[in-house]
């Protein structure tokens, strides 16, 4: 469904960007697994893509950092020629009250989760106006959509990734570049992991469908908005948690 | 100098798919050759791998008419 296409996922070593890698992975695209810090993961990733038959290379890359996310970009050119799919993804969680929250906490959240979406999305868009196509989504939050307390950084960051997409998807449609997010409910990964047996009793309470979200259900979403199947659709924010927020 | 302003010339007929006499000197982006601003983005990126240079974001911004554009690349090659 995606052979010859190369996609570069961001937070692609753990979690749902892992997932959604080793998915486009599967439907034949080439795919650069982007991480922080973490090389031991992203090398797992990148022998786990191979395996697949399709080509893969790891590039470590701050999202929130010019340089590094044009140096990025290059290796990918450099190494598959074009870019049809950016999955911004990679993101992070400080978590405080309000009240609590140190200004540090807010600028590091914002600064990756949001600014890191902007520096990567301007980066492929040369490449993709040139290539006229394109499709870039963004992984943002259904806490994005709801507010939830502790979290002012990160949902502020998240609710910017919808505008962000938004904005973006009207500024490349003539392009032929296609823009969406998607907003996950509460998904199993390390990131989740962190929060206490009462905190997660809490929030399956308020979960319709009962069960938390594995990273391949959030892959799959992915998989379908990168493929031509979506063809007609950008500038939407989909929501996949289960049924949370309606 | 002629052959910077024809080299940039050829790419605008191209990129805007405007009839070559449209193409002075004086003609502005936007006003004369029905550019909207994404794609005067594009003209300068073609421009700057024609040419082989980086055009900054600020000095992009000033670059309104052909012949403001075909200045800059003078200027930067002379
Ligand atoms: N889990 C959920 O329930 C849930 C719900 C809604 C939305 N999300 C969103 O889904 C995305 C992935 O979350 P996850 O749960 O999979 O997280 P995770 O397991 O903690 O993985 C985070 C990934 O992001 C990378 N990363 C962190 N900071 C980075 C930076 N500055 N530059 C480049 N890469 C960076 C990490 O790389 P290293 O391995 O090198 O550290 C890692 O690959 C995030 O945007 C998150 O906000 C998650």
């Amino acid at each position: 469904m995606l052979s010859g296409k190369t996609a570069i996922v961001t937070g692609g070593s753990r979690g749902i960007g892992k997932s959604i890698a080793i998915e486009l992975a599967k439907q034949g695209a080439n795919v650069v697994v982007n991480y922080a810090g973490n090389e031991q993961k992203a090398q797992e990733v990148v022998e786990e893509i191979e395996r697949l038959g399709v080509q893969s290379i790891k590039v470590q890359a701050d999202v929130a950092n010019e340089e590094q996310v044009k140096e990025m970009i290059k290796q990918t050119i450099d190494s598959f020629g074009r870019v049809d799919i950016l999955v911004n993804n990679a993101g992070i969680t400080r978590d405080n009250l309000l009240m609590r929250m140190k200004e540090t906490e807010f600028d590091q959240v914002i600064n990756t989760n949001l600014k890191g979406v902007f520096m990567c999305t301007k980066a492929v868009t040369r490449q993709m106006m040139k290539q006229r196509s394109g499709r870039i989504i963004n992984v943002a939050s259904i806490v994005g959509v709801s507010g939830n307390p502790g979290q002012a950084n990160y949902v502020a960051a998240k609710a910017g990734v919808i505008g962000l997409t938004k904005t973006t998807a009207k500024e490349l449609a003539s392009r032929n570049i296609l823009v969406n997010a998607i907003a996950p409910g509460f998904i199993s990964t390390d990131m989740t992991d962190q929060l206490t047996d009462e905190q997660k009793e809490g929030m399956l309470s308020l979960i319709p469908l009962a069960k938390f979200g594995q990273p391949e259900d959030v892959a799959k979403v992915v998989r379908f908005l990168a493929s031509d199947d979506a063809n007609y659709i950008t500038g939407q924010t989909i929501h996949i948690d289960g049924g949370m927020v309606m | 100098m002629a052959d910077v302003f024809d080299r940039v010339k050829e790419i605008i007929v191209d990129k805007l798919d405007v009839d070559e006499s449209k193409v002075t000197l004086e003609a502005s982006f936007k006003e004369d050759l029905d550019a909207d601003s994404l794609d005067v983005v594009e003209l300068v990126m073609e421009l700057e791998d024609e040419f082989d240079m980086e055009i900054a974001d600020e000095e992009a911004e000033k670059i309104n008419t052909v012949g403001d554009a075909v200045d800059y690349i003078n200027n930067l090659q002379g």
